[in-house]
């Protein structure tokens, strides 16, 4: 039997535990809908003459279209259409050109090249999912196979195949500049010619399906007004909502999304592989359809957690402390790059994991393969490297003959180290985590070890940036003329240098646009930081060198705007006669028992009506 | 055959929030005429508990009873945007829009109970159970519904907030990778227990042991729900899944759940957990979003509790029996290792 205790005891001194909703085990609005079968997902709405759309799919790793011949398809019982790469308006998309980062790169179906066994090709909608699924199997695709590759580091060889015409390396380009995402913070050099040991290992994670109860998909059907509503499982409306409205070239009003009950999402349900098909196939047909991955599409076309292999090499000194640790990681994006790319850059800033080394260095590429392409799954970015981090730490532990936990604790980050990405660390917890858990498992740890803090020990030369070595290796399009190592620092024909203590400012959230907007900083829950008006937040890192501050909450509201009651004089309208005697204004309308009418269900408004939310 | 305890240790920390920045999230908030408070969003429940937290956030920036707080979510024609529910954004962005939102329909309806009890709004207070008083004088008060109702019937005004929420993005240097990444980092570490058959290579997880430290529970039951789903999924990950057994061969992909193994709920193993609450400054009320880390910490400690049990390290995941056995044979035999 499980069991969980709340340590309140722990940093007590920097939380206000008097908040009455926050802190309770509320039950959720909607568990009764969840545990009756009554809530309603989007495969619960029901349409009359509701369209089944199934997909023609590549057999083939990596194969050219010759042509596509779908007039047996056109001619099968049920088929009302067949949706071919030259319907969809705007064929070119990729995820994240909603937040302007990286080029289109995938088509919605693909009718030049095929680049992944299970890529599609062809859409058919028909009355139902049997006769859709029979009238794809009667398309005919002449393809031309074409070598393929599969392994991340064979396909960054110069003859490899080309996956993806739009980047022609195999690689994603980062800035414009280089093959991969580049971390640099001291001089891992100089700290593997310091250390007593050198710890070396590679790790590989594998794909993994996110494994949803309810596989992807959406209906979509035509409202009034030439919009079209469109029920979906995806985690992110608006993402599958603009995507749509770029790949169907329409404006985001014709589009009415609607979402938010899902049945597992776990990552693989930000894509928007469906909204678009469906909206699309609607859009064509007049009618609503229905698109969904079945169980085998789901686990083998829809997007998995990617593969990722990491070297790690670390510098130990006798005593266990780390004083330098790289990196070389390759993310399989498979064969588009939906957010690989966005995952190496949240990877990078997570380095070189939770502990403070001196030293640190990292290449990271974002390599593509002929296989299904990957997306976010819980801990994107971050559980590949975790994994390899945290088995390289034994690895170290052993090597210098040490407690695992102690070694952490000793390495751990703290309130005000500098971090890799040259920002300093606050709010740490890792310390604490070690000793709690080691105490739960009854794992004996030093005195030393449990009596350190996250709070204390930080900062000071912690602190400082170092100057740090840099190179230009690995510039975009160089692999592909010679070999050339993925290392950091490896084949650079010169290395730079950046003077200590170089950083920007930081990036804060923007302020409130409002001062109503701004909780009363005594009702946050923070101890610390709102205690009072007068008080100004307290610098949580004392050590702290003095240009960092520390994002400040927005300004608190002091005084609220002193009460003026409104004008009481009536605005007279000069083009009018002014009546003489203002008639006596009505009594405003004060029911006795407003609204009392309606449905009394706990959490539910009574002014919905009983069907809205069946 | 011979069965070996092995014990694994890992610790890790969690980015929370999406990591360039960019990504905004809005909530509206207004009154019912009777005083409920409906939260328009468009963020989705994928189970975490997205519609359970906005509206516990909700009633607690207005000072009202939660259960006088509806959230509607996920309808584009009525909720602003939101950019999703990934990268442990929800609680964090969402909630931050929701204070800020919920904050300024307080402000309005504390203005409206100032003007029918004649008082300055500065000297009002909530008590959370649906009445608003003078701040020292708890008989001078009027109820949150009167206040509603003399609001919009009488006064003609809205209760009602508009919130955004957002980091702006992050440049990143090409050259040294310095970069904005996130706002907050949760926090955790876990001790596996579990044991090994030098026969058949089989791993079986008898006991976790974990701390991890999430800000604050703004929720303890989901939370203990995420913590307890999400480290079973860590183990899953550890020794069961992939959609490529034979990676980077393509070959005997799964194609349903009975050969994309996942372990069943009968094999949840007992996990104790301890929950660490170290608020952070900018997010809602110091909570962090605790749905993504907490499975991450169980995969290499898993990993290192086979090394300590058998000796045999596997640096590639899942653990399948079939790779420890190998890796035994390799060893010519378990080699159970020391614990330090």
């Amino acid at each position: 039997m499980s069991s969980i205790e709340f340590r309140k005891d722990l940093f007590a001194d920097e939380r206000d535990d008097t908040l009455k909703e926050i802190g309770k085990p509320t039950i959720r609005q909607d568990i009764l809908g969840h545990v009756t079968g009554r809530s309603p997902y989007f495969d619960d709405h029901l349409f009359d003459g509701l369209l089944h759309m199934r997909c023609v799919r590549s057999p083939h790793h990596h194969a050219r279209i010759r042509s596509i011949d779908t007039s047996a398809a056109d001619r099968m019982p049920g088929v009302r259409r067949v949706i071919r790469p030259e319907d969809v308006p705007n064929n070119l998309n990729t995820l994240l050109s909603l937040i302007n980062f990286g080029k289109d790169d995938e088509a919605l179906l693909q009718g030049k090249k095929v680049a992944y066994v299970g890529e599609p090709v062809v859409a058919i909608i028909a009355e139902t999912e049997r006769q859709a699924r029979d009238a794809v199997a009667v398309v005919r695709v002449d393809y031309e196979v074409l070598p393929h590759v599969l392994d991340v580091e064979e396909a960054l060889e110069p003859n490899a195949p080309v996956v993806s015409e739009t980047y022609p390396n195999n690689t994603f380009d980062y800035h414009d500049l280089y093959d991969h995402q580049k971390l640099r913070f001291g001089d891992v050099d100089k700290g593997f010619a310091e250390a007593d040991h050198i710890v070396e290992g590679r790790y590989q994670m594998s794909p993994i399906e996110q494994a949803p109860t309810e596989t992807c998909g959406a209906i979509a059907a035509p409202e009034t007004n030439n919009r079209f509503v469109c029920y979906t499982s995806t985690q992110a409306l608006f993402f599958s909502l603009g995507t749509t409205a770029k790949l169907l070239n329409m404006p985001s009003s014709q589009l009415h999304f609607i979402g938010g009950t899902v049945g597992g999402g776990f990552g693989g349900k930000v894509d928007s592989l469906h909204e678009p098909l469906a909206v699309l196939g609607s859009k064509l047909t007049g009618a609503p359809v229905k698109f969904t991955f079945d169980r085998a599409e789901e686990m083998q076309v829809g997007a998995p957690r990617g593969a990722e292999r990491w070297f790690i090499k670390d510098g130990v000194m006798n005593d266990g402390r780390i004083v330098a640790r790289q990196f070389t990681g390759f993310f399989d994006s498979g064969a588009y790059t939906r957010l690989s790319s966005y995952a190496i850059i949240k990877g990078t800033g997570h380095l070189p994991g939770p502990y403070s080394i001196p030293n640190v260095a990292s290449n990271v590429y974002c390599v593509y393969t002929n296989r299904t392409p990957a997306t976010a799954m819980r801990g994107f970015g971050i559980t590949g490297v975790d994994f390899s981090i945290e088995c390289h730490m034994d690895k170290v532990a052993e090597t210098v003959r040490m407690n695992p936990i102690e070694l952490r604790i000793l390495n751990s980050y703290r309130d005000g180290d500098m971090k890799a990405h040259r920002r300093l660390a606050k709010n740490t917890a890792l310390i604490e985590c070690c000793q709690v858990a080691a105490g739960k498992a009854k794992w004996p740890i030093s005195a030393d070890a449990a009596a350190q803090s996250s709070l204390q020990g930080g900062g000071g030369d912690r602190a400082i940036i170092p100057e740090t070595v840099t190179d230009q290796a690995g510039r975009i399009g160089e692999r592909r003329r010679s070999k050339i190592p993925t290392a950091p620092g490896e084949g650079a024909t010169s290395k730079g240098r950046v003077a200590a203590g170089s950083s920007v400012a930081p990036i804060v959230a923007v302020p409130p646009q409002r001062d109503d907007m701004v909780i009363d900083p005594s009702r946050t829950g923070h101890r610390k930081a709102g205690a009072g008006p007068a008080v100004p937040p307290v610098q949580a890192t004392p050590q702290a060198p003095p240009r960092y501050t520390p994002p400040t909450p927005a300004a608190p509201v002091q005084t609220i705007p002193s009460y003026t009651p409104p004008p009481a004089a009536p605005v007279v309208q000069p083009s009018q006669p002014a009546p003489a005697v203002q008639p006596p204004a009505p009594e405003p309308y004060q029911p006795s028992e407003p609204f009392q009418k309606g449905i009394k269900r706990p959490g539910v408004s009574r002014f919905i009506s009983g069907t809205r939310r069946r | 055959m011979t069965v070996h305890k092995g014990r694994g240790f890992a610790c890790i920390n969690y980015p929370i929030g999406m990591n360039l920045g960019g990504d905004p999230s809005q909530a509206l908030v207004h009154s019912t005429p009777d005083g409920k408070f409906m939260v328009s969003l468009s963020a989705i429940d994928l189970g975490q508990g997205m519609k359970s937290v906005t509206r516990q956030i909700a009633a607690e920036t207005l000072g009202v009873p939660v259960a006088d707080v509806y959230v509607d979510t996920a309808d584009s024609d009525t909720g602003p945007h939101d950019m999703g529910s990934f990268a442990s954004r929800g609680t964090h962005r969402v909630g931050n829009a929701v204070i800020r939102a919920a904050a300024e329909a307080r402000a309005a309806m504390m203005e409206a109970a100032a003007e029918e009890l004649e008082v300055n709004p500065a000297d009002l207070d909530t008590d959370g159970e649906g009445n608003i008083h003078v701040k020292g004088a708890p008989g001078r008060s009027i109820t949150v519904a009167d206040t509603a109702i003399a609001a919009q019937f009488k006064q003609g005004k809205t209760l009602s907030g508009r919130g955004i929420f957002l980091i702006p993005t992050s440049e990143v240097d090409a050259d040294t990778g310095e970069m904005t990444p996130v706002s907050c980092f949760a926090h955790a570490a876990v001790v596996v227990d579990l044991e090994v058959d030098d026969e058949t290579g089989e791993v079986t997880v008898s006991e976790v042991n974990s701390a991890y430290e999430v800000g604050r529970a703004l929720n303890p039951k989901m939370v203990e729900q995420q913590l307890i789903g999400g480290a079973w999924m860590g183990i899953s990950h550890a020794l069961y899944e992939t959609t490529e057994p034979y990676y980077p061969n393509r070959s005997h992909g799964p194609q349903d759940y009975n050969t994309y193994l996942m372990p069943g709920p009968g094999d949840v193993v007992p996990h104790h957990i301890a929950v660490l609450e170290r608020p952070a400054e900018d997010a809602p009320f110091g909570g962090k979003g605790p749905g993504e880390m907490c499975a991450n910490p169980l995969l290499p400690a898993v990993a290192n509790a086979i090394y300590n049990a058998v000796g045999v390290r596997c640096d590639t995941l899942p653990i399948t029996p079939e790779k420890v056995l190998r890796g035994i044979q390799a060893n010519g035999g378990a080699q159970p290792r020391e614990m330090f």
